[in-house]
């Protein structure tokens, strides 16, 4: 069982790295949407740097939401998800696998990315620790929630544009704690508590997901 | 519970129970806002704009009831793949989204003399705002297939998915919304209330629970139809 939930780990991870130009487009959309907000708001120091830990978290979210899409749809088409449903592999330890590469391919590169935005958006570097530990609990939820939603769209009309309906009514708690990590180290007020309420979130989905996930690609391949 | 899963018996009964809630409804409605419009007292702070509450917090109160029954519905279609619950909960969906929307426009009406604006991103409102959001994601969902039964099965786990966040939401904007602003002018809560306030608002809860029987019920009733129709449809074409 561990070993073929590392198989369909490793299988994802060589899928991103030989088609890397994937993983590169989240974190140049990334980069550069957060790049038009100075052009939009002016490019007031004390502004943006007020701005910076809302504007990160919201461009980051947006940035996974770009690559939901292709999480399960790829292996609908060529049918490999119907090979996952057969395999002795439950179909929830394969949905929590597929998700836990998806962090690795998009996530975690969005949390090496973040310092530069935090340089960009002059924001004191004294909070930049709490952001990179916040995102590094709050990035993998995205990717959890999302995995619903992709799930849930496979072979609908429109599935791209309703992925976003679907999943980011329910991003706003991990983007609330998110933020709040980062403004209350930023503004010297306890870190711990939005921490820790950010893992809590965390575990809930770390269970609903697999269960939620699974039944969707059932009875998407029905 | 599959006894009642049989369209004609389903039909039966419902013709029986309908004409008691829409009358029902009739006369809650009509009896809640005559004593909300007329007998109950102004608010000496408010004013007579006081008198929208007796449409925003039933209003509020339907939202929050009908999604928790969409995913009661959902969960009994699931477990016992029972074709009601599958029409209940595509039925419902609208109508919770139209409580949604009408507690917003509501609660920005009510905002506009009380706090001097359209929008307040109050934590109540913020909430119903995403409860809202949720609504639209659910019924384009179900809508989303070629097979209804896809879009079934699909909106009922998005809608369990959905109760589950539903408190953590609440409670992460609660808590996003005092980190931000002071508590606001629009507190009803605890137990201070009027009685010559509270009776009118319990009985226009009461006539919009009705309502929704009412409606639900309907639509019930002619998505078996169209269903019925449907299969004439088939029948035609392959006798011919």
């Amino acid at each position: 069982m561990v070993s073929g939930f590392l198989l369909v780990i490793a299988r994802d991870l060589r899928l991103a790295l030989r088609q890397r130009a994937d993983a590169w487009l989240a974190v140049l959309f990334f980069v550069l949407t957060a790049a038009l907000f100075p052009f939009g708001v002016g490019p007031e120091p004390n502004l943006l740097a007020r701005i910076a830990p809302g504007i990160i978290w919201v461009v980051a979210l947006l940035a996974v939401l770009l690559s939901l899409e292709r999480l399960f749809l790829a292996d609908f088409e060529d049918g490999s998800l119907e090979q996952l449903l057969l395999s002795p592999l439950p179909l929830e330890l394969a949905v929590l696998a597929k998700v836990l590469a998806h962090w690795l391919t998009t996530g975690l590169p969005l949390i090496a990315a973040a310092p530069l935005l935090a340089v960009l958006f002059h924001m004191d570097l004294a909070g930049l620790g709490v952001l990179l530990l916040a995102m590094l609990l709050g990035t993998p939820t995205l990717s959890l929630v999302g995995a619903v939603g992709a799930a849930l769209t496979l072979g609908a009309r429109r599935g791209g544009v309703l992925i976003p309906l679907l999943v980011l009514p329910l991003y706003v708690p991990a983007l609330i704690f998110g933020v709040g990590a980062t403004d209350a180290a930023l503004q010297g007020f306890a870190v711990r508590p939005h921490l820790l309420l950010l893992g809590a979130v965390l575990l809930v989905m770390l269970v609903v997901t697999p269960l939620a996930g699974a039944a969707a690609l059932r009875q998407a391949l029905e | 519970m599959h006894r009642f899963a049989n369209p004609a018996r389903f039909t039966r009964i419902a013709d029986r129970v309908l004409p008691f809630a829409a009358g029902g409804a009739v006369l809650a409605l009509a009896l809640g806002f005559y004593l909300a419009l007329f007998v109950s007292p102004a608010d000496y702070q408010q004013g007579e704009s006081v008198r929208i509450m007796y449409v925003h917090v039933p209003s509020a109160w339907m939202a929050m009831v009908i999604y928790v029954a969409i995913a009661l519905a959902s969960a009994v279609a699931l477990i016992w793949r029972h074709p009601l619950a599958d029409l209940a909960a595509k039925a419902s969906s609208p109508i919770g989204a139209g409580f949604a929307f009408l507690t917003l426009v509501t609660g920005s009406l009510w905002g506009r003399p009380m706090w001097g604006t359209w929008w307040e991103w109050d934590g109540r409102l913020t909430s119903m705002l995403i409860l809202f959001f949720l609504y639209l994601g659910h019924m384009a969902l179900m809508n989303a297939f070629e097979d209804s039964q896809r879009g079934y099965r699909a909106a009922s786990i998005l809608a369990l998915v959905g109760v589950v966040n539903i408190p953590i939401i609440k409670f992460s904007v609660d808590w996003w919304s005092t980190l931000h602003q002071p508590t606001s002018v629009m507190r009803l809560d605890g137990p201070t209330i009027h009685p010559s306030m509270l009776w009118p608002l319990l009985i226009v809860a009461l006539g919009f629970k009705l309502y929704y029987l009412t409606v639900v019920l309907l639509r019930i009733k002619s998505e078996l139809i169209a269903a019925r129709l449907r299969a004439l449809d088939l029948a035609m074409v392959k006798g011919s």
